[in-house]
């Protein structure tokens, strides 16, 4: 029976590390071939915090150790507290500064919507 | 799986390497610099348990901590920094000078 | 086993490569703040690369003091000189050239080196064995780097301290600025624009500014058993007090923190470590020797061990604000400066 638990605890620990690496990459996608910086802040600050989680839950599975597993979730906490605070600050002083978003009257050509769904795929 | 995550992880790095020197704006570069720290973080944690030490995670908190305090001090300085350099043309593009004159552009563009 | 270190040497492979890359990025940018930007990403991936080989303390060091507060400098320092490299007039060919032949003679030289790791290098031969099989008996502090640093080695460590102390007083000596108490307002105008800007910042902030002292405590007495130790801990504090210059303000900052207090405890914890081992040989030991401190030769180890990394931390932490507060102090002297020619401008096209 504990042999059992042990699997089924590397299966949920491999499947929250692969969700995690799979935002990673969507996130480090995103950053380099979205439009506009708010558009990469999107893409960034959403997956960052979920993809950090998801990666540190796997490890604390991995070892279910005291400290271990307390340090683990320290990080996890200050990355929940820390991540999205910087990307609020950032995109507003990106704003104050005036930096404007793109919008469609900004636009060069028509092929940028392309663009973004493409990378939304990949 | 937890060297596919490494993996992953420095794949990332490099992007958010490449989207730093490329970025047009400094925003493009704090943001990615930021990605990067938090993928820093990740990386130290991954490598912790590929290695089969995982008790050094103190230095992933210490880079939480860091990246933290870089990010506000890049902001609280962004503000004197000059815009329109060389290299930030697209900054010089998008910026508007004076809070009264982005309100304009801003009426103007929702018209 | 095998795959294991396959593992590793890609790891480090790409992270090798990765560095060389930002290197020659950094050469070739002009752009001083992209510059800034790489360079804290250098010092997390040399970071990285240290955690790979094992250098837990030396990735540690690198994390707080080459990716943050060096990092943190340069910012202030740019705000002060301008964003973009001036471009060079001259074609650098001596420079060039010098660089070039350096360069290969170093590359020479390290033909003669033992490979990475070899057994029979000279670092493993000479006092690495003593190191690491009596530093338990002799020290009995379970990081052997600790032992090493503070007990074996805490002559050169106390040079490293006075070296960090100098500088401090070399930053007081070319940097500091001489306050007029009415200009205060000025700067605090230009100050509270920054505190309504970011509520959620500052209200975050407050939470993590116990919590980073906290942690800094946590590494300074954790130095013994794991990574850590005065210097770190040292310049995580001093963080903590900078994250509060940045969101409160340098005149804010100067109330709570008296900036004469902490060149006082600077010279304090020079002073406390050469003390400790001034009592050392006045119980008839050898400088730094840490054995006669207390009864039992382990005891006093510990107690000397505990003693000196206070002084560090007092040391560096109190350089590091310093060091901060003079950089800080210099750019809003010339925020102000600048102020006053802008007013003094305005006036003359009003006239």
């Amino acid at each position: 029976m504990i042999f059992d638990l042990d699997i089924i605890r590397e299966l949920i620990s491999a499947l929250f590390l692969f969700m995690g690496s799979f935002l990673c990459i969507s996130g480090g996608v995103g950053i380099l071939r979205f439009p506009d910086f708010y558009t990469r802040m999107h893409a960034v600050g959403v997956t960052d915090t979920l993809a950090a989680a998801m990666i540190l839950i796997g490890l604390m599975l991995q070892n279910p150790d005291g400290l271990v597993v307390i340090k683990l979730s320290l990080i996890l906490l200050m990355t929940l507290f820390i991540n999205p605070t910087a990307s609020h600050a950032l995109a507003k002083a990106a704003f104050h500064n005036g930096l404007m978003p793109l919008i469609e009257k900004n636009k060069k050509n028509n092929s940028l919507p392309d663009k973004k769904q493409e990378s939304e795929k990949g | 799986m937890l060297i596919a995550a490494t993996l992953a992880v420095l794949v990332v790095m490099l992007l958010a390497i490449i989207r730093t020197v490329i970025g047009p704006t400094l925003y493009d570069r704090i943001l990615a610099v930021n990605m990067f720290g938090t993928k820093t973080i990740l990386l130290l944690s991954l490598l912790g348990f590929v290695m089969g030490r995982p008790e050094f995670l103190d230095i992933a908190i210490v880079y939480a901590l860091i990246n933290f305090i870089s990010v506000i001090a890049v902001l609280r300085y962004s503000d004197s920094f000059e815009f329109g350099s060389k290299t930030g043309e697209k900054t010089a593009e998008n910026r508007i000078p004076q809070s009264g004159e982005r309100l304009e552009l801003g009426n103007k563009e929702a018209e | 086993m095998k795959r294991g270190e396959l593992i590793e040497s890609l790891i480090n492979i790409v992270l090798l490569s990765l560095l060389v890359g930002i290197a020659i990025a950094i050469v070739c940018m002009k752009d001083l703040f992209a510059v800034v930007m790489l360079a804290g990403i250098y010092g997390l991936i040399s970071a990285s690369f240290f955690v790979v080989m094992d250098a837990v303390d030396v990735a540690f060091t690198e994390a707080s003091v080459g990716a943050g507060i060096s990092t943190l400098l340069m910012l202030v320092v740019i705000t002060m000189t301008g964003r973009t490299e001036h471009p060079t007039r001259h074609k650098p060919l001596l420079a060039i050239f010098v660089v070039v032949v350096t360069g290969g003679l170093l590359i020479y030289g390290t033909f003669d080196m033992p490979y990475l790791g070899a057994i029979d290098a000279p670092i493993h031969t000479h006092v690495a064995p003593r190191y690491i099989n009596e530093s338990m008996q002799e020290v009995g502090v379970p990081n052997i780097v600790t032992a090493v640093l503070a007990s074996y080695r805490a002559f050169d460590t106390f040079g490293e301290v006075v070296v960090i102390f100098t500088a401090g007083i070399g930053v007081l000596a070319l940097l500091s600025v001489v306050r007029r108490r009415d200009e205060d307002s000025v700067i605090d105008s230009i100050n509270d624009s920054m505190h309504e800007q970011h509520l959620i910042l500052r209200i975050v902030s407050k939470m993590m500014i116990p919590f980073i002292m906290l942690f800094a405590l946590y590494v300074q007495f954790h130095g013994d058993y794991g990574p850590g130790g005065g210097f770190q801990a040292g310049v995580i504090f001093a963080s903590a007090i900078i994250l509060y210059v940045l969101l409160f303000g340098l005149s804010t900052a100067r109330k709570v923190i008296n900036q004469t207090l902490i060149q006082l405890i600077a010279a304090f914890g020079v002073l406390f470590y050469g003390c400790v081992g001034l009592v050392s040989l006045l119980n008839g030991g050898n400088f730094f020797d840490y054995n006669v401190l207390s009864s039992d030769p382990i005891a006093g180890q510990h107690l000397g061990i505990l003693l000196i990394e206070w002084g560090v931390g007092c040391t560096v932490a109190s350089v590091m604000i310093i060091i901060f507060f003079n950089f800080a102090g210099r750019k809003e002297f010339q925020q102000r400066n600048g102020n006053l020619i802008d007013n003094i401008s305005k006036k003359n096209k009003g006239i």
